[in-house]
């Protein structure tokens, strides 16, 4: 059974021209043990999909789904209460900025001793179970990485390098030993040897635990050294979605070719200073979405019946929703 | 020939103390010299806290060195001379968003640098306004914009044309594809070497994106700590590089490439 299980997920906000669809029909499936990687661009969604999993969704934005459990247990007729505790115990998020997410007033120790749950810390007087909570603090510490414990344990969110923020979150995370980790961008805006340093970070707590997680970026690169499956999505609907194996080799859906073929490194044989391929426009906004298939005005590829929504269609496991694969073209030759 | 920039022994020393650079206190650029020929582009890499930006304000004067010269076309950059220095030598920075002043409309953004550094008439002005704005690939309409109207890729068109509107021979960029999403990137990293092509810019590029540096930049300097521990061609840097710490660099990037 998958852990996590949305299907047509439909999240809309009310603005000045009628309701608009943020999030049009999105699956998304994860299964125990696995990396998936949700791939976008910004303002495709994908931080939408983690709050709505979340559940810190404003009361007046509507969210419809067929299906959306944890664990076969349904969360949008859960109660808060209920979900609250899956919250707890169960999923685990890292936000978007490390820094901005922790309290500036107060030292990371607090903060992390904080988050330990009281059920964890055993101990008949406080002392016993604040001296716990310590020892607990620090061995998350030594578990992500971060070995000079005494210097950090001290220090506040402004004095401490972005790195260290982000490991340090997701120590805050692993307190619960939860099963599921949602990883909002984790890695944007590093340097590339402490954005190796997470990933691997993040892959060893999936070896080692069977944490499952959700890694949600736009950075193709660090997405497919460690993922398993990838899911793209584009302007809140779901593009492509299959093995991150398979997708690299063989994309379906020109929207993934072009997000592939936008980062130079995965091509060799390029000319250094050739030109690289490139949609042209723009993303659109959510105010002026294009109807049908929202790739629709920026694909090459686009003719008449593109103003259809398209199925979500297959080949095996591999999920693809265009009505012109780039799979026609090799059929044909 | 003379190359069109040349650093000799540039250094910087932050006073320790020093209250207008707070993020590093008593930092040290040891000194570094190098030279760009039309037409190529330089990549400058290293992490954060390095000096690669502080390199990139030296170079436009945002910043004064405590020694060395630069010397454009064979003459010296005096540090007086601001003026000269703007014409010929201009940034976009790396959050475009927030160097446009979203006040005024596009075209008064545009005419500012005119205004400040040369004589031009107003019609004139408008006329050179127009030029950049469809050399970059924008409409003239976009002149009555402001910035709040633009997409992400639009301001980034933007802030290269305000970098371009004077004619400048070097632009050196901050970082200037970090904020943007791969299929815009390629946009812009396409129209940079196409106006690099057609107008013969030096471009000093500024960046940790490895892949994009590899691409597009001729050589590379690596800095760690204020200090360059390699410089030389892009190729020979990355597929055999002499320091650890390239080395390292080449390594993790080479590890996120490659599939699992």
């Amino acid at each position: 059974m998958a852990l996590l299980d949305i299907k047509n997920l439909t999240l809309e906000i009310d603005g000045s021209s009628g309701w608009m669809k943020a999030l049009d029909k999105v699956s998304l499936r994860i299964e125990e043990g696995e990396i998936r990687a949700l791939v976008g661009e910004s303002g495709s969604g994908k931080s939408l999909i983690v709050r709505a999993v979340v559940g810190a969704i404003p009361e007046h934005w509507r969210v419809t789904a067929d299906r959306m459990t944890w664990k076969g247990k349904d969360l949008l007729t859960m109660s808060q209460i209920e979900r609250r505790k899956i919250m707890r115990s169960e999923i685990a998020v890292i936000f978007q900025n490390p820094l901005l997410s922790l309290d500036p007033s107060a030292t990371l120790g607090e903060q992390l001793m904080e988050s330990i749950p009281g059920n964890l810390v055993s101990g008949r007087w406080f002392w016993q179970r604040t001296k716990k909570r310590r020892e607990m603090a620090i061995k998350l510490l030594h578990k992500v990485g971060i070995k000079e414990h005494k210097k950090y344990l001290g220090a506040y969110p402004h004095q401490i390098a972005d790195d260290i923020g982000q490991k340090f979150l997701i120590a805050c995370a692993l307190v619960s030993s939860p099963r599921l980790l949602i990883a909002d961008d984790p890695t944007r805006g590093m340097e590339i040897t402490t954005k190796t340093q997470i990933l691997k970070l993040l892959t060893r707590l999936n070896k080692t635990r069977n944490l499952s997680i959700l890694f949600v970026s736009h950075d193709l690169l660090a997405i497919s050294s460690m993922s398993d499956r990838m899911t793209v999505l584009y302007c809140g609907q779901t593009v492509e979605d299959g093995k991150m194996s398979q997708l690299r080799k063989r994309p379906l859906h020109p929207y993934t070719k072009a997000l592939l073929d936008s980062a130079p490194s995965f091509r060799k044989d390029l000319a250094p200073k050739s030109p690289l391929a490139a949609l042209d426009g723009t993303i659109p906004t959510l105010q002026h979405l294009p109807i049908g298939c929202r790739l629709g005005p920026r694909c090459p590829r686009a003719q008449k019946e593109c103003v259809r929504t398209p199925e979500l269609r297959h080949v095996q496991d591999h999920f693809y929703s265009c009505h012109f694969p780039l799979i026609r073209e090799r059929e044909k030759q | 020939m003379t190359a069109l920039l040349n650093v000799e022994e540039l250094s910087f020393i932050q006073k320790p103390g020093g209250s207008w650079f707070k993020k590093v206190s008593g930092f040290q650029l040891e000194p570094l010299s190098f030279s760009l020929n039309a037409g190529e582009t330089l990549a400058i890499v290293g992490e954060n806290g390095s000096g690669k930006s502080l390199i990139g304000k030296l170079l436009v004067g945002a910043a004064k060195p405590t020694s060395g010269n630069i010397y454009l076309n064979g003459q010296k950059l005096s540090e007086r001379n601001l003026k000269q220095r703007c014409l010929s030598i201009r940034m976009i920075f790396q959050h475009s968003n927030e160097s446009l002043n979203p006040g005024i409309t596009v075209a008064k953004i545009l005419e500012e640098p005119l205004l400040l550094n040369t004589q031009l008439s107003q019609p004139d002005r408008l006329k050179k306004i127009d030029e950049t704005l469809n050399l970059v690939g924008l409409l003239s309409e976009h002149m009555f914009f402001y910035r709040h109207m633009l997409s992400d890729g639009q301001r980034q068109r933007l802030a290269l044309a305000k970098a371009l509107i004077l004619n400048p021979q070097i632009i050196v960029a901050d970082e200037p594809f970090a904020a943007l999403d791969p299929s815009v990137r390629s946009q812009t990293i396409n129209l940079i070497m196409k106006l690099q092509q057609d107008l013969g810019l030096g471009f000093i590029f500024i960046s940790h994106n490895l892949g994009i540096v590899r691409h597009i930049s001729d050589r590379v300097l690596i800095l760690q700590n204020g200090k360059v521990v390699e410089k030389g061609k892009t190729d020979a840097i990355f597929n055999w590089p002499n320091n650890e710490y390239t080395e390292k660099l080449m390594k993790s990037h080479q590890s996120l490439v490659t599939p699992k």
